[in-house]
């Protein structure tokens, strides 16, 4: 272990600050404090949280920051934020079509602008906003209604022309003679991106803080259940009692389910995501297109940040088919000629659980104690706050957060499905 | 990229020659009528999803375009066997 930079249950979290910065400069910043400990479990909790990624992380920070419910852990059977945290696109917005899905992804994006104070942690959220591009005559009318659907709750979005397209982003192709023109865009001006890690570890540190354990290398094998009630998880290192256990496991929520006994209505499959070599800045707002299955922005280290599609098939292998990511840039290189000899650096897949209505299951199930926040699909990173801000207040109070009541499990069953996949269905 | 091996066209192709049609071996219930919310939901809805042995159905779409069944682990994507329409899988893992 490395003595010079630890911290102990009774040292004090120091604040981040520039003065903090400047002073670290002084010794090569080698006595930075731990952002957390790493503590043995206990016995028991009063809630465990299986997942640390993001939205664990979120749940736990909310939980004890707005709910005192400090007696809780995080499970991580990896490391804090290696999963779909470390692997998205970043990509922030909230211009969903339906009432219900705009008014959670847009309490997200009020949480996010004051996301670096109320963390003391710089999550970079950039607004540089988002543009969603339209090929043809039916994607104008769908942004028309969306961009309407927006204003009427609420939520800053515009149409563009061809024109105001190419004002934004000059690089782009706005020739009319390609297979897929440019007609114009939705734009939300208040979107954007934020930095991924940051958020995880601002939340991770955020939350041991306030003394919530969070357990790394810690794999749930079992959720035990008895009489209908959960009365805790078995791990690799050993039984953990907890009449409560949240999970929060993205691509293993179905694989978590059946621990229980229960079946859920996802499907999870590869999604992939690319970045180039670092160039200069040529691209300062993110461009997203469904039609063509591309979107694209750069990250402050000048790297080109792009996402394709999910692969068609269930997987949980963290890659995908080469042609998903052939398709994506060829799209991209239609779309930015100049970026036809980038080279790109790295791709990856991260594993995504996708609901049939591309809408998340924030929900109590019929196992007491037992919860499960899921099915976000290829869009959850920018949820992260919200996601975390209403599913805390579901756990802590065995009652659905009023935003969180519409994406219930039982919708599968009732009908009341809230179908967003014009809006979520490939671009985030 | 996947190679699949079609059964009935008795070819090894390629992935994108294919569509993929989710689980396999769901019946379409014979009354739905008769059926709650809850089974018509579970019915359209609510898969297994596991993580290793995935039974699901292909669609040769660029082929013979007829739907084949193949046995495939979701995690290390080696696909053990492909099966047509009617047939039952040889390889289950241990389960029925």
């Amino acid at each position: 272990m490395d003595v010079s930079c630890t911290r102990t249950w009774f040292e004090p979290m120091k604040k981040y600050s520039g003065f903090s910065l400047f002073k670290h400069s002084l010794n090569h910043h080698e006595n930075w404090q731990k952002a957390w400990r790493s503590p043995r479990p206990k016995k028991s909790y009063d809630a465990i949280i299986v997942g640390g990624g993001g939205h664990g992380l979120a749940t736990a920070y909310y939980m004890a920051k707005e709910h005192g419910m400090t007696n809780i852990a995080v499970l991580e059977k990896g490391y804090l934020g290696g999963g779909n945290t470390a692997r998205n696109t970043t990509i922030v917005r909230s211009n969903y079509l339906w009432d219900e899905s705009s008014r959670l992804y847009d309490h997200s994006l009020d949480l996010w602008k004051t996301l670096s104070q109320d963390l003391n942690y710089n999550v970079m959220f950039s607004q540089r906003g988002v543009m969603n591009l339209g090929h043809n005559l039916q994607d104008m009318r769908d942004i028309e209604r969306r961009v309407n659907a927006n204003r009427l709750n609420g939520i800053d979005a515009a149409v563009l022309n061809t024109q105001e397209v190419k004002d934004i982003v000059p690089i782009i192709n706005d020739s009319q003679d390609i297979r897929y023109p440019i007609l114009g865009a939705s734009w939300q001006k208040t979107g954007g991106v934020a930095r991924h890690d940051a958020v995880a570890w601002g939340y991770a540190r955020g939350a041991d803080q306030l003394g919530v354990d969070l357990i790394q290398q810690c794999e749930v094998t079992d959720i035990v259940v008895e009489q209908g009630a959960v009365v805790g998880v078995q791990t690799n290192q050993g039984f953990i009692g907890s009449k409560k256990v949240a999970c929060v496991t993205a691509g293993n929520s179905g694989v978590m389910a059946a621990m229980a006994g229960i079946r859920l209505p996802l499907e999870s499959h590869p999604l992939q995501a690319l970045v180039s070599e670092p160039i200069k800045p040529i691209i300062d707002t993110v461009v997203m297109s469904n039609a063509v299955h591309a979107y694209v922005s750069q990250s402050d280290k000048g790297d080109l940040v792009i996402g394709a599609g999910i692969d068609s098939y269930v997987g949980y292998g963290q890659r995908g088919s080469f042609h998903v990511v052939e398709h994506t840039l060829s799209a991209i290189c239609e779309l930015f000629p100049m970026f036809s000899r980038v080279r790109m650096n790295r791709a990856w897949g991260g594993i995504v659980d996708t609901c049939p209505d591309a809408c998340p299951i924030i929900s109590k199930t019929h196992v007491d104690g037992l919860y499960f926040n899921c099915g976000w699909g290829t869009g959850g990173f920018k949820a992260t706050p919200g996601s975390g801000h209403v599913f805390a207040h579901t756990v802590a109070h065995d009652e659905p957060h009023p935003m969180a009541k519409p994406f219930t499990i039982d919708r599968f069953n009732t009908g009341h499905l809230i179908d967003e996949h014009g809006a979520a269905g490939v671009a985030h | 990229m996947l190679h699949i091996y079609c059964p009935y066209c008795e070819e090894m192709r390629e992935e994108e020659e294919f569509s993929y049609s989710g689980e396999a071996h769901i019946a379409r219930p014979t009354d739905p009528e008769s059926l709650t919310d809850a089974q018509w939901g579970d019915y359209v809805f609510f898969r297994t999803n596991p993580r290793g042995l995935h039974h699901e159905m292909w669609n040769h779409a660029a082929g013979c375009r007829r739907y084949f069944n193949a046995t495939r682990n979701t995690q290390t994507y080696e696909i053990h066997e492909t099966y047509k329409m009617g047939e039952q899988p040889t390889v289950t893992g241990g389960k029925p």
